[in-house]
């Protein structure tokens, strides 16, 4: 069967365009806290959600919505009408994180099909056959700590679909166990939805050098007219006894597509594109670019080459976890 | 309120290792978790020695649980918490992967790397069998206040990260192996060589966090010395110290001392700074704007 292309849509114009691209399937979020990428202007109201599913269906794709931040105490109705909200749009599945909400929706809304976000960091077969089993989790997002022979030995133990990032921001930590973010600045991925968010980033250009602060801590330090990355904080560059580098990880972000032959081996179903923050026609091209290369897979012809290269907008490109020498 | 003294996060020398537990046996906590957290690579070096630990310290009648990788990928490791069941002492899960293989019916902790945020996970996880959680350290004042209330109707004690440097993030990277230019499968275990971890600077200078191996710390030692009213009145059971090298009796003597009333709010705090030079406190993901905010600055 033809690999799923997962694609983000931080818009309905976003939606529209990955569905005219070829996206089997879209995922996006309602424009509250309760999904991961909580950024100002972004995500979709009720309306547009129930909309954007029309559409999506119309044309053959599904829709998946996030609600993968973890309820605030005294909180949770905000996150229960969200999935309620989800299931009357006609969505095709939610992707949660939480043990309570997962509980929730599996009592409350036991046909509306149930993902485990990346958020939830289940890292191996025993654990997600344990969310089978208790909330009926049909398909897991891998956290990007695994390598492709690790994937594959999970598919060989689980029945649950497997669903793997291979292009866009790259989390260089278990996703949903960091705390990072709210440590420098106060708001974090798991309460909020922001991960190094822009309202705490400044920029300071003194004497032909431009600092690029988070929080008041310095992420980068370079020379004007170099290329400036944003300031998140696990890339940024940092001294520690007597080396000065990119401690964590270099400001790369991950790019998977030549490994997407050995993925189809590794018995994973579907392959998730990382961005709800892009616009719609950075979408568009990526998924345009993956939907060829699965097609290719499919047809047994050979991979197009490097057909990602320039959406990196210049920035360094890696396989993460996949390579087992990335650990 | 009581004590208790959370996994070693850190990679010490086998007698080192020995040597704390030993002196934990004659230290005024409560509850000591034991066992290896961080890197399942680390603990061939001192496993043996878990069994007279424990022997020592139940003598001494401190509770004693064991705890589980906070993050399971590796055959070895799977292995080894499917076996955590099977030790006959109580197990604190700080991964999912360990309640999967915990006999249904069985009572257990919950450590603060499992995201316990809101009255529902709280609720599912009792029912589970969960009968103590220490919360996320991320956690504001208003939502341990919420989880408290709930946690009284389960009957399930809340803990809070009471005191040393705060897990923020784990990893599948060694961050050691890195920075001495290996990867984490050859990693000649750099992290021995930093006790409390290894600080990690802004490029101008400022401490922001600590390295230890596949863990991300803060820079900051975590200090509830201004908060204990507080966090009393709200109804937390318990603080949870976090092993460090040095001056650890002494600060679980403070602690003891400080929820005594035998000291006062503050002179904790001053002791742990003028004996620790160069070290910072925090407080800040309780009551502050962010996690490195310090109240008592």
């Amino acid at each position: 069967m033809v690999m799923e292309i997962v694609c983000p849509a931080g818009t309905p114009a976003a939606l529209r365009a990955a569905v005219k691209a070829g996206a089997h399937t879209v995922y996006c979020g309602f424009n509250d806290e309760t999904n991961a990428r909580n950024f100002p202007g972004l995500n979709f109201d009720r309306a547009e959600m129930r909309a954007g599913v029309d559409f999506a269906h119309a044309h053959g794709s599904k829709v998946l919505v996030a609600i993968n931040t973890f309820p605030r105490a005294g909180d949770e109705a905000i996150w229960h009408r969200a999935v309620s909200a989800a299931e009357a749009s006609g969505a095709d599945a939610v992707i949660l994180a939480d043990l309570g909400l997962l509980d929730y929706a599996a009592r409350n809304h036991p046909g509306l099909r149930r993902h485990l976000s990346v958020q939830a960091a289940a890292a191996n077969a025993d654990v997600i056959n344990f969310y089978a089993d208790t909330f009926g989790v049909k398909r897991v997002v891998l956290p990007r700590v695994l390598s492709v022979p690790e994937i594959a030995a999970i598919n060989c133990e689980t029945k649950v679909e497997t669903e793997v990032f291979v292009f866009g921001g790259l989390c260089v930590m278990a996703e949903g166990r960091c705390s990072l973010s709210s440590y420098a600045t106060g708001l974090s991925p798991n309460m909020n939805g922001v991960c190094s968010p822009a309202s705490h980033v400044e920029y300071n250009e003194q004497q032909g050098v431009l600092d690029a602060r988070l929080g008041g801590y310095l992420i980068h330090r370079v020379e004007k007219g170099q290329p400036a990355p944003y300031p998140t904080l696990c890339k940024g560059c940092f001294s520690a006894g007597d080396k000065t580098g990119h401690l964590f990880e270099d400001p790369v972000s991950l790019n998977a597509e030549k490994l997407i032959p050995q993925l189809q081996k590794a018995g994973v179903t579907a392959l998730k594109i990382e961005g709800r923050q892009r616009s719609k026609s950075y979408v568009a091209q990526v998924v345009r670019n993956f939907r060829t290369a699965v097609d290719a897979l499919e047809a047994g012809q050979p991979m197009p080459e490097g057909m990602l290269a320039r959406l990196s907008e210049g920035q360094a490109m890696t396989t993460g976890a996949y390579k087992k020498t990335w650990r | 309120m009581e004590l208790t003294v959370g996994p070693n996060q850190f990679f010490w020398p086998a007698d080192t290792w020995s040597g704390f537990y030993n002196d934990l046996a004659g230290s005024p906590v409560d509850r000591v978790v034991i066992g290896e957290l961080v890197c399942s690579k680390r603990l061939p070096f001192y496993q043996e020695r878990i069994p007279e630990a424990i022997s020592k310290l139940v003598e001494a009648g401190i509770d004693v649980a064991l705890t589980s990788l906070a993050l399971v990928t590796l055959k070895r490791e799977r292995k080894l918490t499917s076996e955590l069941a099977e030790m006959g002492i109580a197990i604190e899960i700080n991964d999912l992967t360990a309640l999967a293989h915990l006999p249904e019916g069985t009572g257990f902790s919950v450590g603060p790397l499992v995201n316990v945020y809101n009255e529902g996970t709280l609720r599912w996880l009792a029912s589970r069998g969960a009968r103590r959680v220490c919360l996320p350290p991320e956690l504001p004042i208003k939502s341990v206040e919420s989880l408290v209330k709930a946690a009284a109707d389960l009957g399930v004690a809340i803990e809070v990260w009471g005191h040393g440097r705060l897990p923020l993030a784990i990893s599948g990277r060694c961050y050691h192996a890195r920075l001495h230019g290996r990867t984490k499968d050859n990693c000649q275990f750099a992290c021995e060589d930093d006790p409390d971890g290894l600080d990690v600077r802004t490029e101008d200078g400022r401490p922001f966090m600590a390295m230890n191996g596949v863990q991300t710390l803060s820079d900051s030692y975590a200090c509830t010395d201004h908060q204990i009213e507080l966090l009393r009145s709200v109804g937390v059971s318990a603080l949870r110290l976090s092993p460090q090298s040095q001056g650890f009796m002494q600060l679980c003597s403070m602690y003891r001392q400080r929820l005594d009333r035998n000291l006062n709010r503050g002179e904790l705090s001053k002791d742990v700074l003028s004996t620790n030079p160069g070290i910072r406190l925090s407080d800040g993901f309780l009551l502050g704007a962010c996690g490195a905010d310090w109240s008592g600055a």
